[in-house]
């Protein structure tokens, strides 16, 4: 590895800090002008001026503004998130569960998801515009055009009322044995790779078939080397800068997407948790787990840029 | 032919036969699954609990944003999990009388303003100690206390003094209340060590189950508690759990798929498909919950009486419960009453819908133009859909309402209690004297129709004070008569709770207080096979 390449990752990563930076000023404000009073929505209707008074003096809400920014982007850079208000726990322990569930869920949903989908454009690119590309096209378009809740209950009503094979609902615990954790999350992923699957084998499909019009390709059909060697060898490599980014890109949804998902499934993630302090209004929540989101993009988005870069010798050497 | 089906309902019971085996015969005698399921569980009630097991239920309303802490329960997990963890001095049966629980014995001075709770010997916390009348003391002295986040704290503010006198707790009221004990019995007020001053949210009381599981807004779960000082009579199953599930079909669907044993809140527009899944039986219970239209009689033009009646003529009641409640309820009278409280009169003339009266009363009003009515999705299950059913029935008599849909955010506390005119709710209360002073009195901050009678106050104040039932009866009546006739609250319909179990659960009693057993339902029922 070469140093311009460390230096380009290096760029990526401190433009990623930065724009989290950026993330957190933009939630910070946006809290910070939603109409109401932190305090008024805490203690109620029915709350005294005096009482108000002191848990405004509580939370610090008579400083100014950006005093309490700093306050907050302080306490995020030593790991504390603060408190909810609406329950008064820790909100980084809360959090912590509920981000690993949702991460184990999105883990498994892309480990059958990528490689299926790759594999799926891959098939489609290698018997173009016969019956198994337009079978795999149509199957994929059709599990994305369903939304998320009609497969979501399709799946629940064949595989856990009917045959009862899976459980209907997903909830996991602390302690709880894997191989039964897997059996729990088995239909939530199912409805997550479905969802994304189309998206990614479409990308791929497309990504292959253009590379698939170079010159170099050609070559490589008249060395009369096999179509799936050709794909393999020659188009895909080449074609791998957008399909890592529309990877990513569906890797932040099912982190950051799959609220809908988890409600129907039960699922303790952090969507179910994002939705239930929106409802109360628990801005100190709903800013942490902005910024985990944001955070989670940022990441992800890094990647993709560095994957393309390390791909693309091109891409090293900018103009 | 049902001698047979009883006898293999028995075999069923005792583990002699399978539930498979029993439904197949009961279709080879032409019985429907129905009431077959119906059969075996009245079998399994029949033949005694049943020790053992993990007991599950799913449920609507639990939030991650809970906590144990008794003074802040406001939902339906909560509720039913303290009732499980929980113990209270007082508890409300099924017929509506009260119950002794840590409280051995109640006493009310004559004039119903002392009231002396005598503490059972022998109670014991989950930490080991004994409950003692400080612990008791220290409760209520937590939820009643001027600056607590108690939910209680409404019912608690006509304390005067508390205190402890040997074994007993001694409660003086600024005022007198016969229905002092009924208070007691608030699902709030769960007996905390210390009253849970030190710390409340500990979960620690003297319930039949211990907490073993808290993850709020996922689960709860507890494990029988040894020294429960009832033993074996509460408490059958090993283990408990309730497992949140805040989407109806979710949680149909994980009763249908056997991971939970007992669901509350089924659908009315769903319950008849329920109903036809095998092994799934539907508990409905008449409560005290009612769906309300409501005018405010303070403000033009509905501080006009013959306007207010036109309103309650032009209500189509029957349709209103046929069709928004699919049966599943029964017609309101234009109180807030029904048979689900003790001392009810079930003798005043039921009103009925009358456009040729309605349009008599509206011509007289003077009234002319459109009405406008406020309404929104959360005011109750299918408000938008009632609001519209009584536009039609209304112009059938004349009277033009023009709608306006509310946001569901803001709904509360933007437009109830509000706007003059608009949907509501209410969940009903333990007694009629708490239903009146929560929103009929006229110094009440929930009085939504802005009722403001003196005359009723005075009423409703002596009634609270009389300790002859009798009395208090017809003095109940007369209220809800000068309510129906002159308030401003248009009642259609009381709704059932509706929860739904399965038929592997024994000793389901319905109780009109409250879904799920009132809570109970996962500390009193067990396992059957």
């Amino acid at each position: 590895m070469t140093s311009p390449i460390l230096k380009l990752i290096a760029q990526r990563v401190a433009l990623g800090l930065l724009l989290l930076l950026a993330v957190s000023v933009l939630i910070f404000a946006g809290t910070q002008i939603l109409p109401g009073d932190v305090a008024q929505s805490i203690l109620g209707q029915s709350a005294t001026p005096q009482a108000l008074a002191n848990l405004r003096a509580e939370l610090g809400l008579n400083d100014p503004a950006y005093i309490r920014y700093f306050n907050w982007l302080g306490g995020i850079m030593t790991g504390d998130l603060g408190t909810a208000l609406s329950s008064g726990q820790d909100i980084a322990s809360s959090i912590s569960g509920r981000l690993w569930n949702t991460l184990f869920l999105a883990f498994w949903a892309a480990a059958v998801s990528v490689p299926l989908a790759i594999g799926l454009g891959l098939l489609a690119v290698r018997y173009r515009n016969g019956w198994v590309d337009r079978l795999i096209s149509g199957l994929a378009l059709a599990s994305t055009s369903f939304p998320e809740f009609f497969i979501g209950y399709l799946l629940v009503y064949f595989f856990a009322v009917k045959w009862q094979i899976f459980p209907g609902i997903s909830t996991v615990y602390d302690g709880m044995p894997f191989l039964d954790r897997m059996q729990a999350i088995a239909l939530p992923a199912a409805v997550l790779t479905l969802v994304v699957l189309a998206h990614m084998m479409r990308m791929t499909r497309a990504a292959i078939l253009n590379v698939m019009q170079s010159a170099y390709i050609e070559t490589a059909e008249m060395k009369g080397l096999s179509a799936i060697d050709v794909i393999r060898r020659h188009a895909l490599p080449n074609a791998i800068a957008p399909i890592i980014n529309v990877v990513m890109l569906n890797l932040a949804f099912l982190i950051v997407g799959v609220v809908v998902v988890e409600v129907i499934f039960v699922y303790p993630g952090m969507g179910q948790y994002l939705v239930d302090h929106v409802a109360k209004r628990d801005v100190p929540v709903v800013q942490a787990v902005g910024l985990i989101f944001a955070a989670v993009y940022i990441f992800l988005n890094i990647i993709a840029d560095i994957g393309a870069i390390l791909a693309n010798p091109r891409l090293r050497h900018p103009k | 032919m049902s001698q047979e089906l009883e006898f293999l309902s028995r075999h069923v019971a005792v583990g002699k036969l399978s539930r498979r085996d029993f439904l197949g015969r009961a279709a080879a005698l032409g019985v429907s699954a129905a009431f077959a399921n119906t059969l075996l569980g009245s079998a399994a009630l029949a033949q005694g609990p049943v020790k053992g097991g993990i007991l599950k239920a799913g449920m609507q309303g639990g939030e991650a944003t809970n906590n144990l802490d008794p003074a802040t329960f406001l939902s339906q997990v909560p509720f039913s999990f303290g009732k499980c963890w929980g113990e209270y001095l007082l508890a409300l049966k099924p017929d509506g009388t009260i119950e002794n629980r840590i409280a051995e014995e109640v006493n009310a001075s004559a004039d119903a303003k002392e009231w002396t709770f005598k503490i059972r010997d022998g109670v014991e916390f989950h930490n080991g100690k004994t409950v003692s009348a400080e612990d008791v003391l220290a409760t209520l002295e937590r939820h009643s206390n001027e600056e607590s986040k108690s939910g209680a704290l409404g019912i608690m503010k006509g304390i005067e003094s508390m205190k402890v006198d040997g074994k007993n707790v001694v409660v003086t009221l600024t005022q007198p209340n016969a229905d002092l004990p009924y208070l007691m019995t608030d699902y709030h007020l769960i007996v905390q060590p210390n009253g849970g001053k030190d710390d409340p949210t500990a979960g620690i009381s003297a319930g039949p189950y211990k907490v073993t599981v808290n993850e709020p807004g996922v689960r709860a779960g507890g494990e029988r508690f040894a020294n429960y000082w009832m033993g074996d009579k509460v408490g059958h199953a090993d283990q408990i759990e309730i497992i949140v599930i805040n989407d109806a079909t979710a949680r149909t669907s994980a009763l249908q798929g056997g991971q939970v044993h007992m669901i509350n809140r089924v659908e009315p527009k769903i319950v008849d498909l329920v109903k036809r899944v095998p092994g799934v039986t539907i508990r409905n219970v008449s409560g005290p919950g009612h769906y309300v239209f409501i005018a405010h009689c303070n403000t033009a033009p509905f501080d006009n009486l013959d306007l207010r009646l036109a309103l309650k003529y032009a209500m189509n009641r029957e349709e209103m419960l046929d069709k928004i409640l699919r049966g599943y309820g029964s017609v309101g009278n234009d109180f807030p009453i029904n048979a689900a409280y003790p001392l009810y009169s079930n003798d005043i003339e039921q009103r009925a819908y009358d456009p040729d009266k309605a349009a008599f009363h509206f011509k007289k009003s003077g009234h002319d133009g459109a009405i406008l009515l406020r309404t929104s999705d959360v005011a109750f299950p299918g408000a938008v859909d009632a609001a519209q059913l009584y536009q039609q029935s209304c112009a059938k008599a004349g009277i033009t309402v023009e709608i306006k849909r509310e946001p569901g955010d803001g709904y509360w506390s933007e437009v109830w209690n509000k706007q003059p005119f608009s949907t509501s709710y209410w969940g009903g209360r333990p007694t009629q004297d708490q239903m009146y002073s929560t929103a009929y009195l006229s110094t009440a901050d929930w009085n939504d129709t802005r009722f403001l009678r003196p005359d009723f106050d005075k009423l409703i104040i002596a009634a609270r004070g009389e300790l002859d039932d009798t009395k208090r009866k017809a003095m109940y009546r007369d209220a809800a008569v000068m309510v129906r006739d002159e308030g401003g609250v248009i009642l259609p319909m009381f709704n059932d709770f509706i929860d739904a179990s399965s038929d592997k659960i024994g000793g389901w009693e319905s109780h009109p207080s409250g879904e799920m057993m009132d809570g109970y339902a996962l500390a009193k029922c067990w396992l059957a096979a």
